[in-house]
């Protein structure tokens, strides 16, 4: 187990905050995007980044590089906020997001933005392409050269992660991946199920009721956690242990809230899409910099 | 054209058990039907590289992608109309704007699963894979063209539907026939009109010639074994040397071969097409050659397509 230092934990807490802000002006600059559900998962990817997956923003096609495939791809804000920051591409590129001709697609793109694995958008697709990507590294790499497959390398040596929303395990496609992934005893597959209890018209009880949650993925063959989704030591001590278990994919879920950081979004389902008007701006941007200190 | 027919599951089982000796990075992958369309035969060949991921077609879709995202070629396996019906969101999602390097294998085209009835007939797979960039649509018409095709398809960039017969198809062409895709295949050179076929209704356009040949009309033949991108070249060829076109295809009217030749030919060089297929209806269970002639894929029916077309030409000034 690893020993996470105070001043690390700090650091990266403060990081997710300044997420939260540059991921707020993006939105109310462009005037379009999701904030609720980016601001919740601001540890989870700050975390991923900036501690535990092992990524090179040098070589955004490193074959051995973890994959974070970003499920809930509407959130995406907050995905391209954490790849500028960690240095796939320039920060000021943030302020194109969602504008023309702009890298910076609504919803993910990996042609266009560096780090960016999968499409994402239409829900649901994670765990299946995580299943394909993480069958894949457990297979060695070809003996035959070509540009998509280092000739030497032992693709098992990665790892691959996969955000979900929890709006999105509505979807069928999440629960077949979910038996595949435990049919093939995955043990380098982790989701994180950024459980923050609210999709785009209500609260996920009243929409499709989810729970029992954890007894779900359980009795789907696999190794589930539950973590406060917003403590950065939780995180970080939970990603650990998914890399322990083996032949068994891995789920954590995060209870998380939705729009965290601006109280007026908090636990409002309006805010999964909504933009803030100015005023409305001003009042989130000074609680997300008070959060700060 | 040899007398012979060929079980064409066999062949393709065959065909995927080479390309795995040839092509270490090919993975074969299938929603539980690998003993309808034959990929058995590589899960006992490569057990490693082959992955059942139970009755789930848009999770079969999703894992290929994630294999293709880490440098493997995924080989799909179900049938047609699930990869076009069910699976198509992660289609259109993840092969087309994704660009993911996938190839679906689509088994049971058409009519040929005649049997199990509409349901399980395939007959707007084309028209809907046709309508989304990026995609690539090969037939493969005869057993050397399937094994010709196939190494093709695996080595084509980017995501491919295939479109394969349950049933025996007739041996069409010899062994050193060589299509590539993009390129159409004159079958039987005239000038008169042309005849476009794909799949297993190649044999039936050349008995179709054969018998306008009887009557001094000479047809040309032409295989169209990919659907997209279309060889508008040969085909708008076909529409100023013969100046009329009958289409021919196990498939709907709407979308498919015909629809592409007509589109093709209308904006460049517009002379009479006639349309034969499916005419916007659903099937029923039945005898596969039966069902065929049934539902308007009958020689008599290309032969009175290609009188009308005959007819239409001489009303309308040759371009």
């Amino acid at each position: 187990m690893h020993h996470y230092p105070e001043e690390l934990i700090k650091e990266l807490a403060a990081k997710a905050q300044q997420f939260r802000i540059q991921v707020l002006k993006m939105i109310y600059d462009s005037q379009s995007g999701h904030l609720g559900g980016a601001l919740s998962c601001a540890e989870i990817i700050t975390c991923l980044y900036f501690q535990h997956m092992k990524v090179d923003p040098s070589r955004p096609d490193w074959p051995e590089r973890d994959r974070l495939l970003f499920s809930k791809g509407h959130a995406c804000a907050m995905l391209y906020t954490a790849l500028s920051h960690k240095g796939f591409f320039p920060i000021e590129e943030l302020m194109t997001f969602r504008k023309f001709r702009s890298r910076l697609q609504g919803h993910p793109e990996p042609a266009k933005t560096p780090g960016v694995e999968v499409v994402a958008g239409p829900l649901g697709h994670g765990i299946a392409i995580g299943t394909g990507m993480a069958l894949a590294g457990r297979i060695p790499a070809s003996q035959k050269p070509s540009a998509m497959s280092a000739p030497t390398a032992m693709a098992s040596a990665y790892r691959v992660y996969v955000l979900l929303g929890d709006g999105e395990i509505n979807a069928g496609v999440i629960w077949e991946g979910a038996m595949a992934a435990a049919k093939f005893r995955l043990g380098n597959l982790t989701a994180v199920l950024d459980y923050n209890g609210i999709q785009q018209t209500g609260a996920t009880a009243d929409v499709m009721p989810t729970e029992p949650i954890a007894d779900k993925w359980a009795s789907f063959g696999w190794h589930v956690q539950e973590i406060h989704g917003h403590n950065v030591l939780e995180i970080l001590t939970a990603l650990d242990r998914a890399d322990e278990v083996h032949a068994r994919p891995s789920m954590i879920i995060a209870r998380t809230t939705k729009g965290k950081g601006v109280s007026f979004m908090e636990y409002d389902n309006r805010w999964h899409g909504m933009v803030p008007s100015e005023a409305q701006y001003h009042q989130a941007l000074r609680e997300l910099e008070e959060g700060l200190s | 054209m040899k007398d012979e027919w060929v079980n064409m599951r066999l062949v393709y089982g065959r065909a995927l058990v080479e390309l795995g000796r040839t092509h270490p990075d090919v993975v074969v992958l299938s929603a539980d039907v690998s003993n309808s369309d034959h990929s058995y035969m590589f899960e006992e060949a490569f057990p490693d590289r082959f992955f059942n991921v139970g009755i789930a077609e848009q999770c079969l879709v999703d894992v290929a992608v994630g294999f293709a995202s880490s440098g493997k070629i995924p080989l799909a396996n179900t049938f047609s109309f699930l990869f076009a019906t069910r699976a198509l969101e992660m289609v259109r999602t993840h092969l087309c704007y994704g660009r993911a390097n996938v190839k679906l294998m689509g088994a049971y085209s058409g009519l040929s699963d005649s049997f199990d009835g509409p349901t399980h007939h395939s007959i707007t797979d084309i028209a809907i894979m046709r309508s989304l960039p990026n995609m690539t649509i090969v037939v493969p018409s005869d057993p050397v063209s399937l094994n010709k095709l196939l190494l093709q398809v695996v080595e084509w960039p980017g995501p491919v539907f295939v479109r394969l017969t349950r049933n025996e198809a007739p041996v069409l062409f010899e062994e050193d026939h060589y299509p590539h895709i993009g390129g159409a295949v004159v079958l039987r050179q005239g000038t008169d009109l042309t005849l476009v076929g794909m799949g297993m209704m190649l044999d039936r356009c050349l008995k179709a010639a054969k018998a306008l040949s009887k009557d001094g009309i000479e047809a040309r033949v032409i295989e169209m074994h990919i659907i997209k991108p279309l060889d508008t070249l040969c085909i708008l060829a076909a529409a100023r040397e013969t100046g009329a076109i009958v289409t021919v295809e196990e498939h709907s009217v709407i979308g498919g071969l015909g629809a592409a030749v007509a589109e093709a030919v209308t904006e460049n060089c517009p002379v009479p097409v006639r349309r034969v297929g499916i005419v916007d209806r659903f099937t029923e269970t039945g005898p596969y050659h039966d069902l065929l002639d049934h539902y308007g894929m009958s020689v008599a029916e290309i032969l009175r397509a290609a009188r009308e077309a005959l007819s239409m030409k001489k009303k309308i000034p040759h371009p």
